[in-house]
């Protein structure tokens, strides 16, 4: 078991590395044909550019897509500098470079790669898969009899903090530094992903293509794991068959599905403010535009947020959407259950908590309410403030570097829910309802806790579990996503994630059950 | 101001220093040779597992005592002068004006040739988890330990080893696992459990002396069955005592533990002894008068803090209740379920457990009146105020049956057993009693 175990990394080693290489190898050759299309298509005016890229770029052949690329970023920069300077600023490109050479490579690929999508997508998620599972799967066996699981976790390099877990934060970081900034590193493996792109929409991959398919691949690969791991915990497992059902079907094959069938692109359960850019002239627009489906969208999208989700909430807290539905949450609790530990649990963590989740949903309403101004009103700054560079920082700070750089890149480092505890707008509207206005709590079981501190380490977001638990106080705060591992870890049954009446949901005390009654009627009398 | 010495900071010097400061601005000493900050002893097993940090085993943040004014002092107490009103450490002595004694327990030592030998220790303090780490850090360092006491401690010991792959025999000296406490059914379970995890269990079967390599480190263990037991580690979790020689010539009334009565006060004025180290001059109810139990030293120290702060109050705990984890499975307990042993003449058992998983339920009643006593549960959790409130109430023991789905507390989706053990219940006793749908009205409105 052990050497299947072993193989099976070995195997999916050689799967990522093929994967990584790809950023830097294969061949590219942009001919005549495909610039002048390019050309047309975007409407560019630059004779400075069109000529610097027939001379230096068309039918050459480029190994790596490095070269091209800086071929692309050193034409722009020319003629737009020259534009500028003649001032002529009706042909200035405004495209950006790594788009554009994104965007010419996707088409000028050749050689190996392009011609054996198949056998590719067999070297690089094929042998992840298949590595990943044979080191998942022996754990059936390995693991012994079904319970909690967690003996080493802090004796092992990967999920403490050692060397291991540095290497997959950078991996990580590294990955959506490509992903948001450098696109055209990605055209290989957009390839790979070209066949099923097509089977699904008609068209192409693009990079956020290769992102959705390897997110479900990701999940379900990881949600193997948890099925494994907590196979004694029917909760966790019905949570974790929802969350991947969410992915796979609303936020990656719907969506494709949609598109093929000339509707707009929609993840029918991605909420505004997560879902920032609902509100976008470009959507609003595109939503009008296409008739009626269009028209559903946009009712779906506010009645989502402003009755579906809250109502929800009240009945079965914010984990209805934070662990069972959201794509954020699903990535979370299935790639990122192995980091959960290393979230912070300190006070001081919770304050700052506090202030950064709940201003970034005061950025994302401000920035929606300019947006929906501007567009009603054609008047493009507000107070001096042009309402498209707010969206801009929004989407860059907000929508790019938190969520995706930091939100998942810092999973092995800071525990998996960061993006969902400091960041996540929804999150922290959701959270509101949750802690004034709702059903669900985590009951402390009387006398029961022995402040052993498993609920507390284990608790992803943050939540001094214990705190509560061992003075006999339920557990209301806005930020648990209902994950119920604390409920899982307790050694003594002490904790259960319920939906029950308002009154007494929240009741602190003092002096716990078992104890004197007087004792208790008199230090908890409010 | 008045100084509130505690000597020791588990949980129920703890909590004694918490309610005080709650309730009073006293100046609070916390004394402690073990840890600077207060841990939870529970807990140093998922250290050495692996689950957590010694630091996640810390209930409060560094922080906390300073902003509570709970001043921490590390040392050893070795005597207390109690006419000078004075505790004396290593190489200080501190004034006090009221003095907790809250000092736990020790390891229980019966003697046995060999029992200091290096590798032979107890699994109690931070000191026996750094020293169990060292002696047993691996399989490779510790071929084979060998853990002598069917208690509690014993079976959390097998697991820490065994979760490090290391060889364990387990030595008890009951016929079946925890038969004193447990009744047939469930310790037969757990015997079965023991086994699943490749725990050599010898049941029955006494240690008779360790044995010594050249350099004075364990080499064996003899047993009173003759057998000769490789080893290179012997636990020794036989139970605990209170922790008291250290007053021996203090005028302070010893018995096992320090002599209190209900107000937990010791014979000297202005003495208190709370936690482990308490016996009670006589039982309450059906408890035992030294109770080494966390929840128990929890609220001796609720309680003293109020009489320390002029609220004099006595300790009166309510329905007894506990629980533990044997390996994989949970065990709660509320109310009294005897075992087998000590089982009173009224008191009658009625047991179910599942075909295959190991999931059991023993609820004890009143052969006549019918009277629900306690119950004891496997792989089931039951809701502690639903259970003691149905105790208060005196239930009889079909409406617990036809009730106890209100007592489930086990987390949602998981499969319920009610039905199936109503319908054992009433083949066997003729009745017919079907399960009320659970009620939150019930359950949160006391109805």
């Amino acid at each position: 078991m052990k050497t299947i175990k072993n193989i099976g990394l070995v195997i999916f080693l050689i799967g990522l590395a093929t994967f990584t290489s790809l950023t830097f190898i294969g061949s590219f050759k942009v001919t005549s044909g495909v610039f002048d299309d390019y050309v047309t298509s975007k409407n560019i005016q630059s004779e400075i550019f069109i000529n610097d890229i027939n001379t230096n770029l068309v039918d050459k052949e480029f190994n790596g897509i490095a070269g091209l690329a800086s071929v692309v970023s050193a034409a722009l920069e020319n003629a737009n500098t020259q534009h500028r300077k003649n001032k002529e600023y009706k042909k200035v490109i405004y495209t950006k470079p790594s788009d554009m050479a994104a965007e010419i490579g996707k088409k000028s690929g050749i050689g190996f790669i392009v011609n054996n999508k198949g056998l590719m997508w067999f070297l690089t998620f094929g042998l992840g898969i298949i590595g990943a599972l044979l080191f998942i799967v022996p754990d059936v066996v390995l693991l012994g009899k079904k319970g909690i699981k967690n003996d080493g976790i802090y004796h092992q390099n990967s999920t403490n903090r050692g060397w291991i877990a540095w290497l997959v934060f950078i991996f990580l970081v590294s990955f959506y530094i490509l992903l948001y900034f450098f696109s055209e590193y990605t055209v290989n493996w957009t390839y790979l992903v070209d066949p099923i792109s097509e089977s699904l929409s008609g068209n192409p991959a693009g990079h956020w293509f290769v992102y959705g398919f390897m997110y479900c691949v990701v999940m379900t690969i990881m949600a193997v794991r948890m099925y494994i791991k907590y196979r004694h915990n029917t909760y966790q497992m019905v949570r974790t068959t929802s969350v991947l059902f969410f992915q796979i079907v609303f936020a990656f094959l719907l969506p494709e599905i949609m598109v093929r069938l000339q509707m707009p692109y929609y993840d029918f359960k991605n909420a505004f403010p997560l879902d920032y850019d609902f509100f976008f002239q470009w959507n609003l627009k595109s939503l009008i535009n296409t008739g009626g489906i269009g028209l559903f969208i946009l009712v779906w999208g506010i009645v989502l947020t402003l009755v579906i989700v809250p109502v929800m909430v009240y009945f079965f807290g914010k984990r209805w959407y934070c662990s069972w539905v959201c794509g954020c949450g699903g990535l979370a609790e299935t790639l990122g259950d192995p980091y959960r530990q290393h979230s912070s649990k300190s006070l001081f963590s919770w304050k700052i908590e506090r202030w950064l989740v709940h201003l970034v949903l005061v950025f994302a309403v401000t920035m929606t309410l300019m947006t929906l101004y501007s567009f009603f009103t054609d008047e493009n700054t507000i107070l001096g403030i042009k309402t498209q560079t707010v969206q801009n920082s929004y989407s860059v700070l907000i929508g790019a570097i938190f969520a995706g750089v930091i939100g998942t890149g810092f999973y092995p480092i800071f525990g998996n829910r960061v993006w969902c505890r400091f960041g996540c707008p929804l999150a922290a509207y959701l959270g509101f309802v949750q802690r004034f206005k709702s059903r669900f709590r985590i009951t402390t079981n009387g006398g029961q806790c022995i402040s052993c501190g498993n609920c507390s380490t284990y608790c992803e977001q943050g939540i001094d579990v214990r705190a509560y638990a061992q003075k006999g106080e339920n557990i209301v705060r806005s930020s648990c996503v209902g994950c119920g591992v604390c409920s899982a870890v307790c050694p003594r049954g002490v904790l259960k994630l319920e939906n029950g009446p308002e009154k007494g949901r929240i009741n602190p005390t003092q002096v716990l059950l078992g104890n004197d009654v007087d004792l208790m009627d008199l230090v908890n009398k409010k | 101001m008045e100084h509130i010495v505690i000597i020791g900071n588990g949980i129920a010097g703890v909590s004694a220093a918490r309610h005080i400061r709650k309730l009073s601005d006293k100046k609070i000493t916390l004394i402690s040779a073990e840890t600077e900050y207060f841990f939870s002893r529970t807990a140093l097993m998922y250290v050495y597992m692996g689950h957590m940090k010694f630091e996640h085993t810390q209930p409060y943040e560094n922080w906390f005592w300073k902003k509570n004014k709970i001043n921490l002092t590390q040392g050893y107490v070795i005597h207390i002068d109690t006419s000078k009103r004075e505790v004396i450490l290593e190489n200080s002595t501190i004034f006090y004006d009221k003095l907790i004694i809250a000092t736990g327990s020790k390891p229980n030592k019966f003697g046995w040739p060999g029992q200091d030998l290096k590798g032979v220790q107890g699994l109690y303090s931070k000191q026996d988890l750094d020293k169990l780490e060292q002696n047993a850090p691996n399989k490779e360092v510790c071929k084979r330990a060998v853990i002598v006491g069917g208690g509690l401690i014993g079976i959390e010991m097998a697991e820490m080893l065994r979760s490090r792959k290391i060889p364990v025999t387990f030595l008890v000296r009951e016929t079946s696992f925890w038969n004193g406490v447990l009744p047939k059914g469930e310790s037969e379970l757990i015997n079965e459990h023991i086994l699943e995890h490749h725990i050599d269990l010898r049941l029955d079967t006494n240690l008779k002396e360790i044995i010594a390599d050249e350099n004075g480190f364990t080499k064996a263990v003899v047993t009173d069955k003759g057998d000769t037991i490789a080893c290179t580690v012997v636990g020794l979790t036989a139970g605990v005592s209170p922790n008291v020689d250290f007053l021996k010539d203090t005028g302070i009334e010893i018995g096992r533990g320090v002599k209190v009565n209900r107000f937990l006060e010791t014979n000297s004025k202005d003495i208190y002894a709370i936690g482990d180290c308490a016996e009670q001059r006589e039982a309450i109810g059906q408890r035992r008068p030294i109770e080494a139990v966390w929840y128990t030293g929890r609220m001796m120290g609720e309680t003293v803090a109020q009489t320390i702060c002029g609220n004099p109050i006595e300790y009166k705990p309510g329905h007894w209740f506990n629980s533990a984890k044997f390996l994989d499975i949970e065990y709660q307990t509320y109310g009294w379920v005897f075992s087998d042993r000590i089982k009173q003449e009224y008191e009658e058992h009625f047991h179910w457990r599942h075909a295959k998983e190991k999931i059991c339920i023993t609820i004890a009643f009143h052969k006549e009146t019918k009277q629900f006593l306690g119950v004891n549960t496997f792989g089931i959790r039951m809701r502690h105020e639903i259970f003691d409130r149905w105790l208060t109430q005196e239930k009889k023991i079909d409406y617990v049956l036809e009730y106890l789905k209100d007592a489930n507390f086990d987390p949602e989706f998981y499969k319920q057993y009610e039905v199936q053990i109503i319908s054992k219940y009433n083949a066997e006793y003729g009745t017919t009693i079907s399960a009320k749908k659970k009620s939150w009205k019930r359950i949160f409105n006391n109805a």
